[in-house]
């Protein structure tokens, strides 16, 4: 067994940064490189694509600009791949890959596929409730695309001890994709709590990437951190005992401190003893975090409690359109101008019924960020955005709120500032529900290509 | 004194579903005891006003001196849903920021962001 195993951050979402990836696989001296790249709603998007474009492949659309940064190094330093990039798709994620194994000319390279995430078809007959509004799941049923479970670290681990040097899954809960080397390397029993619950809370602060070394942070003359152009992904060098210390790659900028490490400790997590993933329930009360050197941060006694019997999953509906438009005053006077263009509109919504689940007009630069949290005493702005936007059934219904801005250029009012309209206004909801499903409902399968 | 929160803590939001949490970290291990008195679940609510539509749920994690508020029916129904234009509510955690704390006058040499406050002075 190995004393220390290094696992690096590749990606924290679909749109990451690519470059600081291929650092890390370059110079990061890693055994493992893990992707994340999907988002709640990734899945039921696919899906909806999958529909519509039969050249859709139905995996990561950013895997060839991935795979090709990364491949040369992690190929020279023999640093395995663990990569949520499947999506809908994880085998044809797995044969693209070996596509560019074969094209760079690396030849025997095992590359796994994990599959079962996807219930699509078995969702209602296998669950009873959503959870978030207690309704039955069934009520779903005629605007389902998608449904998917978060699986857990052991299928990533059994194709890992199998021989597998990459390995691409479609829905894995984000953590258990940094957890399940530590799993393999360290030989921890998957009902191992206390090691599972240090391991997925070290997983958790490496899925965010650069948000724990300096990105989504700085404020200046607040949390200054040097160079935030030039983030490094973290890395983190964990012991058998799952301790880990958070570092990056010599050179570049940001930060890895007890701030930005607390930030991402607490980064959408609800109850922070009780942080619920398919592997363990982590408990993050018990955190011990000590600066061990420049840009070092230990991290030990995250604590865990046993996996809860079931497996969280969710489910993907189309709820509809969402239309919006936005257009501009500036100068004195600028948010009298907006109060008269929010009336003129109101009263056009109406004459023209727009029929709309929720409307909102709002003046960017004032209030649309924060909406009704926007202090009552708020500077009036030199210049506003007035944007607006409405949920609707049909798309007929959004396409009216585009048009009707359309009208504030000629027949609104003075001073306006108006875009023509050069993309649609409309795009489609895709509503996002969970529910639960038994963890033995739901099993994994692996397959294997080889380059 | 009183003094916004922000030179006193730092703080960051995150998004599950309909949900934002938004943790608030104390600067100095001196400040937290003052937050935990004075930013209570109660007081946060309010200051968000209806830009949070249900409960607030406030967790004390002491070894890292921070406050996490799960703030239930924050996002316009939901990430997707939303008609916010920052519909994860990444920017939501910069207002309480703007929440004003009373601080002793032992602990002011402490503040962050002393620049602004000498401005202010």
């Amino acid at each position: 067994m190995k004393d220390k195993i290094r696992i690096g951050a590749g990606s924290a979402w679909w749109g990451d940064r690519v470059e600081p990836a291929k650092r890390n696989a370059d110079e990061g001296q890693l055994d493992y490189l893990c992707f994340e790249t999907m988002a709640e709603a990734t899945v039921s998007a696919a899906q909806v694509r999958a529909r519509r474009d039969p050249t859709f492949e139905g995996y990561d659309t950013y895997l060839d600009d991935r795979m090709k940064a990364v491949l040369p190094g992690c190929m020279r330093q023999g640093t395995k791949i663990i990569s949520n990039q499947g999506w809908i798709n994880p085998d044809g994620a797995a044969q693209r890959i070996v596509h560019w194994l074969q094209t760079m000319g690396y030849k025997g390279v095992k590359v796994a596929s994990v599959n079962g995430s996807l219930i699509t078809d078995k969702v209602l007959s296998m669950t009873d409730r959503i959870l978030e509004n207690g309704k039955p799941t069934a009520s779903l049923a005629d605007n389902l695309i998608s449904a998917e479970v978060y699986l857990g670290a052991e299928p990533i681990a059994q194709a890992l001890a199998a021989g597998a040097h990459i390995v691409v899954t479609g829905r894995v809960a984000d953590p258990s994709i940094f957890m399940a080397p530590m799993m393999h390397e360290f030989d921890w029993d998957p009902m191992d709590a206390a090691r599972l619950g240090q391991g997925m809370g070290i997983g958790h602060l490496m899925e965010c990437g650069a948000q724990v070394t300096g990105g989504y942070f700085s404020d200046p003359g607040f949390k200054d951190v040097p160079e935030p152009w030039n983030f490094g992904f973290p890395i983190a060098e964990v012991e058998p005992d799952g301790t880990a210390t958070l570092c990056k790659v010599a050179g570049t900028g940001g930060a890895i401190n007890l701030q930005t490490v607390k930030e991402q400790m607490l980064y959408e997590v609800h109850d922070p003893a009780n942080y619920l993933t398919p592997d363990v329930v982590v408990d993050f009360t018990t955190a011990q975090l000590e600066q061990v050197g420049v840009n070092r941060v230990k991290v030990s006694k995250i604590g865990g409690k046993p996996r809860p019997a079931t497996l969280k999953v969710s489910i993907g509906c189309t709820e509809g359109f969402i239309g919006e438009d936005m257009f501009f005053y500036a100068g004195p006077g600028a948010l009298r101008r907006a109060e008269l263009a929010k009336k003129i509109l109101t009263e056009r919504f109406r004459i023209v019924g727009l029929e709309a689940d929720d409307i909102r007009i709002d003046f960017l630069g004032l209030n649309a960020i924060h909406g009704a949290a926007t202090p009552a005493h708020a500077p009036e702005p030199y210049e506003i955005a007035v944007r607006v936007a409405a949920r609707t059934r049909t798309r007929e219904q959004a396409v009216k709120v585009g048009r009707e801005v359309d009208g504030m250029a000629v027949s609104g009012i003075g001073h306006t500032g108006k875009r023509v309209p050069h993309a649609d206004r409309t795009r489609e909801v895709i509503g996002v529900w969970s529910s639960l499903v038994p963890r033995e409902k739901v099993p994994a399968s692996v397959r294997y290509f080889e380059s | 004194m009183k003094v916004q929160l922000q030179h006193v803590a730092h703080a960051r939001s995150g998004d599950k579903s309909d949900t934002s949490n938004i943790a608030v970290f104390a600067f100095e291990p001196e400040f937290y005891p003052l937050l935990k008195a004075q930013l209570t679940a109660e007081r946060f609510k309010a200051f968000y006003g209806e830009a949070i539509r249900g409960e607030v749920l406030r967790y004390e994690v002491d070894n890292i001196e921070a406050m996490n508020f799960v703030c239930h029916g924050a996002l316009g129904g939901g990430v997707s849903r939303s008609l916010c234009l920052d519909n994860y509510g990444k920017a939501l955690s910069a207002a309480i920021l703007g929440f004003e704390i009373d601080v002793p006058d032992t602990l002011v040499p402490k503040l962050h962001g002393q620049h602004l406050l000498k401005a202010h002075a």
